[in-house]
Parts: structure tokens; C-alpha cells; sequence
């Protein structure tokens, strides 16, 4: 039922398309650009302008730049779904286990998840980042442990208003073990939540990923958007007059958190169907109604006719 | 206005006098994904000055939504899609906004299910009343407190509690505080939504006694919404029974509880148990109300109606005078044992009781 | 006051772990600033001198690391905060830091308060009038926009109307050739360096602003007591900001402290784009360095502006909604 609506949904239809083609250009690469090693310095003349050999002109280092965002589009999506995944698992594990527990085990936990959500993020992950070494997996590591906390309060706080509810009182007098309520009685109905949650973090993971290989503390050899722009940016492509260079990465990171945002807020207006837009024919109609045609309609009754 | 007008004497139910309230075909729509649903199709009512109507039904049956159509107070998705509501004359659907909203508070109040939702938490019950009377006169600091502590005694809650949140009074005293809000210009109505219903069954008494002793007391008159119908059948000078949008009967109280004339009405009261009479089985009415998207064909109450025949389901009845009723105040029944030339033939004060069976419902 | 009390030591406990955090991640972890600075140097100078520079400065690698972080808590609390052994090798980090807050606090301060007020009020009147043109694309324009990357936007802007337009400068906080004062020259030029960053940040952030509070009212117009309001003839402007607003305003407060720590950690990037020197440009110039004395510094700084926010947010919670007070 929740995905029939999901697709319903102008928004989230548009956002699922739009993270679709990311997912077939990342498993499928060479299928949409026939340079397969765009990384090698060299090949093309240097900063060409768009032209029909090249969809996006060149790098200052001679590669073709729609053949970087190409192959680089696995990475961006791996480390963005690796990271909101393993972030979500964490922020649901310790979330409900607080909420579940009380006491002096929930008294910890939200401590912990409180002091990490309140550090700053960003300095804290350059400083994570620099000292930690460039792969992608630590990447994936920094961005999760600085991401979880967020996630953990709404859980918490969901689980918490759901404890008390009868049918896990239910479950707890037909003797059935922790582990087995908390997975199968209270998590089906935190699904919603949970999903938003993982559509949250990938779409924080994406920005937080580009922007630190912005700053060149990703890797820098790889093809990620990110590392694309850190070279545009220390190559000084704008002054030089190359400004496909930064458009199109920076485009594309805006396009895959364009997905994740409206996948994310479309779930928000499933929840509350108060947000959803009020079309204007339908209140121009109303409008019309109140006003004038009520003679019309006076004498038909009270049933519509069947 | 500048003073608060004298107590009228009691208004006598004998005599019809000019309907204060007169609610002539009125529908209410939501607008829905799916498509338009009436919540309320073509409801009339009256209502003289000074009377009490009691409006009841089963949840979902458009009671609220009909008194909030009536003040006027519906928002989107709900919107009027036909008919008229006649408050002294005037018709509130077409009315201009600015007289619209003079005429709110000082002639037409609202009192509210839940006070702790209806109140602002955020402001001291003084400054709510101050808001107000604000909105029409602009009467001194003094005369404004004056009023507001005449009007809290009336309801017998201390002065003092003008500096009070909404959170700090208990529920009985929120509920009264509402009810003193709306006496601030003794209007000529005050529409009453489930005011009870949050409250305790001693509450609940307490607060009717008092509504009923106000109204005696300053002569506005009430329309009230509630599920319970024993309840409200104490205090009203009339009974409206609503269902699947639909009015079924309107009349004297006296006459629409004890011989009722729609099978609806006749069912909801005998779930009620009589608690002096002989014992009987409790007796429920089957099946669920209607899908107002997709209401059933001929009369909506036929699927679920103990003396159904199969006129029923393809006619579609009206709200027809009932022959035996009085004159002056007759009943209303949308039923077709009441059709004036071709009447069902159904005993419709035969005991046809049923017995509280799980059914699925037929439809 | 047991609330402030429990608040405050909850913000100390916070500020100590990431100190602590802060000390033990850096010196955990491969590289150090003898490293940084022989690389800078380029091998001129032998270790030893550059050894004895940097424990001249306070750089005491071999002294254990227990002693080293309880002398460092000291420091920080009492404003020692010695001197840079990154970029300006000897200047005093407190110096460094003094210069750089104002163009911070005076462009990401700003422009989130801008931000912040103009996104509220834009949102309460889309919240209030459901149905118009702006209630169908808003929300998704809004949701696009508030997700762009900063950086991005900066870049840009600064194609657009910089180096394209030329219309505006596109690096440092003033024209480096003038002398700072109070001369209109002077401030003219800070006023003109600081458009397109502080535009960067507003086009970004005010985006999140206005959904929020569209939301916030959407759900609080549902409300009875706005009802109410409308039942008692009140009039729209009274109600929409005088019972929606109101109400619909207090989550979003306590919002506005938690973006403070995201705006300021994504201003970092601004800066660095900018080339504008505040604390960010400064952070990314230490953590490039090894340099530990300004690292430690700036990261405490940033740690009790969020907090500082956040015990701000939570006083005015207390004032402006009556029923926060009860709950103490």
C-alpha cells in the first residue's frame, strides 16, 4: 500500500525516476559513454568547449568530462546508500533499544546520542577525514559515525510513544521473547519512519561526501563528483574559462539530492495528508458553486442518482 | 451593542415564532483525491429563538461538519456546494466576509469538543476574551474585564482565573470557561459541538443543567451536536437524527423518542436499555454506515434497516411530514412508511428487535 | 532552575568530549606537524631545529599523552592557547582566532538571521493561504533548492557575476590594497566582498526555512483554536499571527539553534570558496597543516556556538510558550 502511494505521488515519482537513471548509469557505464577510461590524463586536447565528440567538453588534463560523471557515479551512489544504510541501522538499533530498555541504559544511550548531535559535524568529519586516510569505506565510516544521532532521537521517539500501545502489551503477556517484539511487532510499524530516515542520510551523505573530497579529503585519484570539482576548483577552471568543468559535477550532486530530497519529503505528505497541495480547478469549482450555481442544483435532491 | 441586552423571558414552544436558524438543502462536499464525497446532502433544519435542538447520530454520519458548515467555519477540504443557511434572515453562505465576521460572537458563538484544543495555549484565558470582545467593540480596559468576570460567574468560576493557561484549569473548568466565552454578547445562538463528550458522566450532567439554566436564564438558543442521545433528549425542545448525511427525522423531542418514526431512530433508542423497564435483550443495529463516496441506492439506511422491503432499495424516499404528528410542531421522517400518497405498508412500531449477532454486512 | 542546571551540565559534558575528541583524533592518526613542517620547509632546516621550534611553541611529542591532554584542558579553559605552528608558524593562535570571528559571526551570523526571519514569514504566509500558485510548486522548488550543495551555488555565482559579469569581487573579505577603517571606501569594500557569500548562504538556507514553517502553520490552521479564532470573528492578519504563527513558530525555534551547528559547518566550505578569511578558512589552513594549538582552538569555538545557541533556544522555548515552563 505505502509504495502504490509512494508512486502516486508527483514528487516522489520524480525522485524515484531521477535515482533510477543514477542507478543504471552507475551499474551500467559503459553503456552510456564508449570512453571507458576516463581517468587517464592526457588523451583529449584540454579544455574543450561542448561539442558533439565531447557532451561536456574537457578537463584542463585533457579527459573527457561526461565520461568522469559517468564512471564516477558509482561511487557517489555506493558511498551515499552504504553510508545512509549503515547509518539508519545504527540509528534504528540504538533508538529502540533506549526506548525499549528505559532506565539507565536509555539514560547512556541518549547521552551519547545527544553529545555526538550536537558536536559540529563538518569540522568534526575534516578532522576525521584528514587523519584518517583517503578510501572510500573510510569515508563511508566518518560520514556514519557523524550522521546516526539525528536519526536515533526520532526513533527513540517513536518507539516511545509505541510502547505503551496495546498490541505490544499484547504480545509482551503472550510471553514473547525482547528481541522478538521489538523486530517483528514494533519495527513493521516504524517502516515509514525508517525509510524517511534512510532517504535522509543518503541525501546528507551525498552532500557531506562531495563536499569533503571538495576539499580534497576524499580520493583524489578517483572519479567521484566531488573529487571532479576539487580539481576544477584548484585548476582554476573558472578563470580559465572552462566552466562545464564545475557546472556539470556540481549538477549532478544537485540532481541525486534533488532524488533523495523529494523521495524524502514526498513520505513527510503521505504522513500528513494536510500538506498535500490543494489544486486550484478544484477551488475555482468550489468558488462557482458558493456563489451562483446553486439554483441550479436545488431541485435535484438529496442522493445522487444511481 | 454596547450593553448587554436584558434576559428575554423564555422563549414558549406552542407558538412557531420566526425561525432565528433556517437551514434550507444544504451540501457539503469534501474534496477528496478520489473525487468529491457529500458529506452533507441536503440537510433542512429550523431552529426558533430560544430552543434547544439536539442534532445526534452515529460518528461519521456529518453532524460536525454540518454544524461547522452552518457557522461557517469549514476549510478545505470541506466546502459548500449548495444550498442556504438563513440566520435572522440572512443568508451566512453568500454573506460578504466583513458583516460575516460582525455578526460572529455577537449574535452566532461556538462552543467546542475539546477546550484544551479549542483554547489557545498560548494565552491567558483573560487575553482570549479580550480578543473577542476586541474584534467588535473597542471598549475600555476596565469594561472588558468587568464583562469577562460577569460572564466566568455565570458559569461559577472564580475572577481570578482570567490569568490562568488553558492548562492550568481542569477539564470541567476549560469546557465552562468555553461556554462563558461564548455569552460574552449574549448571542441569539450558540452552536454546541460534543461538548461533553470529553467530560465524565457527572460532568457531563452538570454542565447540561447549567447550559440548560443559562439559556432559561438569558433566552439564546442552542443547537447541539452529540452521539449520546439519552443524554441530550433531557434538555431538547427538539431532536434531529442524523445519518449517512442525511437527515432521517426531526420533531418535538417527547414525540421522536418515545413513538419514533424512522427505523434509524427507533433502533438507536432501543440500544439505549431502559434502566426501570423490563429486562430485554440488547439489541444493536448491524452492518456499518454507509461509504458516503458510494452511497447505496433508494433509502441509504436500507441495507442495514430491520423493516426493509424492496421498495427501498430503488426509491429514494424524501423527508415526509408524518401524518399522526401534531400539527403546530410536526415530525419529519425520511421514510417511506410516511410517503403521503402511497405509504409502506410496515408496522413500524411493531418490536422488531435483533439481537447483538456479529454480521457481516450485506450490500 | 534545576532545568538550567541539568542544560548546563549536559552543554559541559558536551564541550569536554569534544575536546577530548579533538585532542585524541589528531594524535591517534598517522601524520604529524614535524612531518607538515619539514615538507613545508622543504628540507632547509634541519629536524632538530625544527624540533626545538615547535617545543619552543608547545609541541611536546615525547612528553606522555595522559599529561599532555590534562595540561591542554587547562590551556583551553584559561585562554592559553599558544601559538600556530601551521601557515603563520609563532603567531599567537588567540590572535589568529580574534581576527578571524568577526568576519564569521558578521557573515554567517547575518545572513542566518536574514535568512531565518525571511524564511519564517514567507512560510507563515504560504502556510496560511492554501490552494494559491504558490502552494503547488513551492514545497518542490523549495525542497531542491534547500539540498543544493553550498559550494556549488558559490562557484556559480561567482561565474555569474564575477568572472562573467565582473559586477562583484570574488575572493577575501575587503580590496587588499586599502587600509581598514572606518572610511566608506573601506566599508564599501567589505560590504561589496560580502554579497555573494552571504547570498551563497541565504539562497541555500532560507529554502529549509520556509518549508518548515509552511508546514508548522499548515498543521497549526488545522487546529481548533484557529477555528475558534475564526468563530469569534476575529480578524485574518490577528489570526494568522497571532494564533497560528505563534504556536506554529515554537518547533521551528528550537530548529533554528540545531541548523546553527549545519550553517556553521557549511560555511566552512563557503569560506574556503571565497577565499574569505573566518574561522573556516582558518580550520581548513590548520587541519592542511598539522597545525594542532589553532585546530584545538577553533574547534572548541565552534563546539560552544552551537551550544551557546542551543541554551539560547531552549530560554526562549521557556518564554515564549507558558506550558515549557511548567515542565521545568
Amino acid at each position: 500500500m505505502k509504495f502504490a502511494s509512494l508512486v502516486q505521488n508527483r514528487k516522489a515519482l520524480i525522485g524515484l525516476i531521477l535515482f533510477a537513471l543514477t542507478c543504471l548509469v552507475a551499474l551500467f557505464p559503459g553503456v552510456f559513454t564508449s570512453d571507458h577510461t576516463p581517468d587517464v590524463i592526457g588523451v583529449y586536447a584540454p579544455n574543450l568547449t561542448p561539442s558533439g565528440a565531447h557532451l561536456l567538453g574537457t578537463t584542463s588534463y585533457g579527459q573527457d568530462i561526461y565520461s568522469q560523471l559517468v564512471y564516477g557515479t558509482r561511487q557517489v551512489l555506493l558511498i551515499a546508500l552504504a553510508a545512509g544504510a549503515f547509518a539508519t541501522v545504527l540509528s534504528v538499533l540504538i533508538g529502540i533499544t533506549a526506548a525499549y530498555m528505559g532506565g539507565i541504559v536509555d539514560e547512556t544511550l541518549s547521552l551519547i546520542t545527544n553529545v555526538v548531535l550536537i558536536l559540529p559535524t563538518f569540522p568534526l568529519m575534516i578532522i576525521l577525514a584528514r587523519y584518517s586516510g583517503t578510501s572510500n569505506w573510510v569515508m563511508i565510516t566518518v560520514l556514519v559515525a557523524t550522521g546516526w544521532s539525528y536519526g536515533a532521537n526520532q526513533m527513540r521517539a517513536q518507539a516511545l510513544s509505541l510502547r505503551n500501545r496495546d498490541f505490544l502489551e499484547a504480545a509482551r503477556v503472550r510471553g514473547e521473547r525482547r528481541a522478538y517484539i521489538i523486530l517483528c511487532e514494533m519495527m513493521p510499524t516504524m517502516t515509514s519512519l525508517i525509510v524517511a530516515n534512510f532517504l535522509g542520510s543518503a541525501l546528507y551523505s551525498v552532500l557531506a561526501a562531495s563536499g569533503l573530497q571538495f576539499i580534497g579529503l576524499g580520493n583524489t585519484s578517483s572519479d567521484s563528483w566531488g573529487t571532479m570539482l576539487y580539481w576544477a576548483h584548484s585548476q582554476e577552471a573558472l578563470q580559465a574559462g572552462n566552466a562545464m568543468w564545475i557546472i556539470a559535477p556540481g549538477l549532478a550532486i544537485a540532481v541525486l539530492s534533488a532524488a533523495f530530497a523529494l523521495m524524502n519529503y514526498a513520505f513527510d505528505e503521505i504522513g500528513n495528508p494536510a500538506l498535500r497541495p490543494v489544486r486550484r480547478k478544484d477551488l475555482r469549482r468550489a468558488a462557482k458553486a458558493a456563489r451562483g450555481d446553486q439554483n441550479a442544483e436545488k431541485g435535484a435532491g438529496d442522493v445522487y442518482a444511481s | 451593542m454596547s450593553t448587554p441586552p436584558e434576559p428575554t423571558a423564555p422563549a414558549k414552544l406552542a407558538a412557531p415564532a420566526e425561525p432565528l436558524l433556517e437551514v434550507k438543502d444544504l451540501r457539503i462536499v469534501y474534496d477528496s483525491p478520489r473525487g468529491p464525497v457529500e458529506a452533507c446532502s441536503g440537510v433542512n433544519l429550523t431552529v426558533r429563538p430560544g430552543e434547544f435542538v439536539g442534532i445526534v447520530g452515529e460518528s461519521g454520519c456529518g453532524k460536525s461538519t454540518l454544524l461547522f458548515g452552518i457557522a461557517q467555519l469549514h476549510s478545505a477540504p470541506a466546502r459548500i456546494a449548495g444550498g442556504e443557511v438563513l440566520f435572522q434572515g440572512r443568508d451566512l453562505v453568500t454573506l460578504p466576509r466583513k458583516e460575516l465576521n460582525d455578526l460572529r460572537w455577537r449574535e452566532l458563538a461556538v462552543v467546542m469538543q475539546s477546550a484544551m484544543n479549542a483554547l489557545n495555549p498560548v494565552r491567558t484565558i483573560g487575553d482570549q476574551f479580550k480578543d473577542a470582545i476586541l474584534a467588535h467593540e473597542k471598549w475600555p480596559e476596565e469594561r472588558i474585564r468587568e464583562r469577562s468576570a460577569e460572564v466566568l460567574s455565570l458559569v461559577a468560576i472564580d475572577a481570578v482565573h482570567l490569568e490562568s493557561y488553558p492548562h492550568q484549569l481542569s477539564g470541567g473548568m476549560r469546557q465552562r470557561a468555553m461556554i462563558a466565552m461564548a455569552l460574552l454578547f449574549t448571542p441569539d445562538l450558540i452552536v454546541m459541538d460534543e461538548p461533553t463528550s470529553a467530560l465524565d458522566v457527572v460532568a457531563q450532567r452538570s454542565l447540561m443543567v447549567q447550559i440548560k439554566e443559562l439559556q432559561q436564564q438569558l433566552g439564546f438558543a442552542v443547537v447541539f451536536v452529540t452521539h449520546d442521545m439519552s443524554l441530550v433528549s433531557h434538555f431538547s425542545d427538539r431532536l434531529l437524527v442524523m445519518y449517512a448525511g442525511q437527515v432521517v427525522e426531526f420533531g418535538p423531542t417527547r414525540a421522536v423518542f418515545d413513538t419514533p418514526s424512522h427505523p434509524y431512530s427507533k433502533s438507536l433508542l432501543d440500544a439505549f436499555p431502559s434502566i426501570r423497564g423490563p429486562k430485554v435483550p440488547l439489541t444493536g443495529i448491524p452492518g456499518d454506515p454507509p461509504n458516503l463516496a458510494d452511497p447505496p441506492a433508494g433509502c441509504r439506511f436500507n441495507p442495514r434497516c430491520p423493516v426493509v422491503k424492496d421498495r427501498c432499495r430503488t426509491e429514494v424516499p424524501e423527508l415526509y411530514t408524518v401524518a399522526s404528528s401534531d400539527a403546530v410542531s410536526p415530525v419529519l421522517s425520511r421514510c417511506l412508511v410516511h410517503h403521503p400518497a402511497e405509504p409502506l405498508g410496515v408496522p413500524l412500531a411493531a418490536d422488531v428487535n435483533i439481537p447483538i449477532v456479529p454480521e457481516v454486512q450485506s450490500s | 532552575m534545576r532545568f538550567v542546571v541539568r542544560r548546563l551540565s549536559m552543554f559541559l559534558f558536551t564541550l569536554w568530549a569534544a575536546m577530548t575528541l579533538n585532542f585524541f583524533i589528531p594524535r591517534l592518526m598517522p601524520g604529524n606537524p614535524l612531518q607538515a613542517l619539514e615538507a613545508r620547509t622543504r628540507g632547509k632546516v634541519s629536524p632538530t631545529a625544527l624540533e626545538s621550534i615547535l617545543s619552543s611553541f608547545g609541541y611536546k611529542p615525547n612528553a606522555g599523552l595522559v599529561p599532555q591532554y590534562f595540561t591542554y584542558l587547562k590551556d583551553m579553559a584559561t585562554g592559553q592557547w599558544g601559538q600556530s605552528i601551521g601557515l603563520s608558524l609563532g603567531e599567537p593562535v588567540r590572535q589568529i582566532v580574534l581576527q578571524a570571528v568577526p568576519w564569521t559571526l558578521g557573515l554567517i551570523g547575518l545572513t542566518t538571521i536574514i535568512a531565518f526571519l525571511l524564511g519564517n514569514v514567507v512560510g507563515i504566509v504560504a502556510g496560511w493561504r492554501r490552494g494559491g500558485a504558490l502552494d503547488s510548486w513551492l514545497p518542490s522548488t523549495l525542497v531542491i533548492t534547500a539540498n543544493l550543495p553550498y559550494y556549488w551555488v558559490g562557484m556559480l555565482l561567482i561565474l555569474l557575476f564575477s568572472t562573467s559579469l565582473n559586477w562583484l569581487p570574488a575572493d577575501f573579505n575587503y580590496d587588499p590594497s586599502l587600509v581598514p577603517g572606518l572610511s566608506p571606501g573601506f566599508v564599501g569594500s567589505v560590504v561589496q566582498h560580502a554579497v555573494l557569500p552571504s547570498f551563497t548562504l541565504l539562497v541555500t538556507s532560507v529554502g529549509g526555512w520556509i518549508l518548515t514553517m509552511r508546514n508548522n502553520m499548515i498543521t497549526t490552521v488545522a487546529e481548533d483554536y484557529v477555528r475558534m479564532a475564526r468563530a469569534k470573528g476575529l480578524a485574518d492578519r490577528k489570526i494568522m499571527f497571532g494564533y497560528a504563527a505563534r504556536n506554529a513558530m515554537l518547533p521551528n525555534i528550537s530548529g533554528f539553534a540545531m541548523s546553527l551547528g549545519f550553517v556553521l559547518s557549511g560555511s566552512v566550505l563557503v569560506e574556503y570558496v571565497y577565499n574569505y578569511p573566518g574561522l573556516g578558512y582558518q580550520l581548513l589552513n590548520a587541519v592542511d597543516n598539522n597545525d594542532y594549538p589553532l585546530m584545538q582552538v577553533l574547534f572548541m569555538l565552534y563546539t560552544i556556538a552551537v551550544l551557546v545557541s542551543l541554551l539560547a533556544a531552549d530560554f526562549f522555548m521557556v518564554w515564549l510558550d507558558p506550558r515549557a515552563r511548567e515542565k521545568g
